[in-house]
């Protein structure tokens, strides 16, 4: 149950950026991200994947170690 | 626990640091490869750390000859399988990279890549590797699997010499590394990389290889978990 409200709220956060992502519809100003052919985006792209991948070996491994201390 | 597990935030650590120097600082500006030199951090980091990973993995192997322990085995199989997956990923990342400088940019022609020595070689050594993980898969006795597949593992090793470090070296190549494109080695040459790329290179090698030997001690782990009552400690 835990599992699904936490999914969820991700999924609405989610959503939520892509909308704010659209709603951007000014002049060109000093943008961080739409600098040097937006090459920053590939980098918070290849980041995000990055960060997330590492959170997901961090969390095999303490479950992994919630099981060797069980046995 | 953060005593222990520092390693794993350093591997992060460099890691975040290899793809935001990686993208965004200086790289020497080069004909054909323009910014694809990126893929030094990712391409090459890969077999380096394979190199690594089979490295660690034939010593374990050695070791559980010296003393049979059933764990060795395990730690021998173990690294020398997350090795393969990272060859994979190098040849996967090297034939888009391929794709881009020889073929398009280079306008090789399909024949001069089939016979590229190089190529050639890391299949033969990563298909080597695949005849390990079949021969393993080939007994049932766990004794004699782990026996022979170790004295297996020490020869798949000693054949990564010859079919990846010498003979692309000694023949021509469209890869760095070969006579011709005068370079020894490909990577640590030190008048043929530039110091602005081994500033994200040597951190990227640490930084990946913490990560494989942290994916590496998962599978262990767990596999030291389900052959427990085998282990007899």
């Amino acid at each position: 149950m835990n599992k699904i409200i936490v999914r969820c709220s991700m999924l609405i956060v989610a959503l939520l950026l892509s909308i704010a992502s659209f709603a951007q519809q000014q002049p060109q100003m000093a943008d961080v991200m739409r600098s040097n052919g937006k090459i920053y985006v590939v980098v918070a792209v290849c980041l995000t994947i990055l960060i997330g991948l590492f959170i997901y070996v961090f969390l095999v491994d303490r479950k992994i170690s919630k099981i060797e201390k069980e046995s | 626990m953060v005593k222990k597990n520092w390693w794993k935030i350093l591997s992060l650590l460099l890691l975040i640091y290899t793809v935001v120097g990686g993208f965004l600082m200086d790289v020497p500006k080069l004909f054909i490869l323009n910014e694809t030199i990126r893929n030094l951090y990712f391409h090459v980091s890969m077999w380096f750390v394979m190199m690594i990973l089979f490295g660690v993995s034939v010593v374990y192997s050695i070791k559980y000859l010296r003393g049979f322990n059933l764990r060795n085995d395990i730690y021998a199989v173990n690294y020398a399988a997350v090795g393969s997956f990272l060859g994979i990923l190098g040849y996967t990342t090297g034939t888009i990279w391929a794709n881009y400088t020889w073929v398009t940019d280079q306008s090789q022609t399909l024949g001069s890549i089939l016979k590229e020595p190089k190529l050639i070689g890391a299949a033969i050594a990563l298909l080597i590797y695949g005849a390990y993980f079949v021969l393993r898969g080939s007994f049932t006795d766990m004794d004699k699997r782990a026996r022979i597949s170790a004295v297996y593992n020490i020869f798949a090793f000693a054949m990564l010499f010859p079919s990846i470090w010498i003979i692309p070296r000694l023949v021509g190549s469209l890869h760095p590394g070969a006579p011709g494109s005068d370079s020894g080695n490909p990577a640590l040459n030190f008048k043929d990389i530039d110091s602005r790329l081994r500033m994200v290179f040597y951190p990227a090698i640490i930084g990946w290889t913490l990560l494989a030997v942290w994916i590496a001690t998962l599978k262990i782990r767990i596999q030291l978990l389900k052959d427990k009552s085998l282990l007899n400690e």
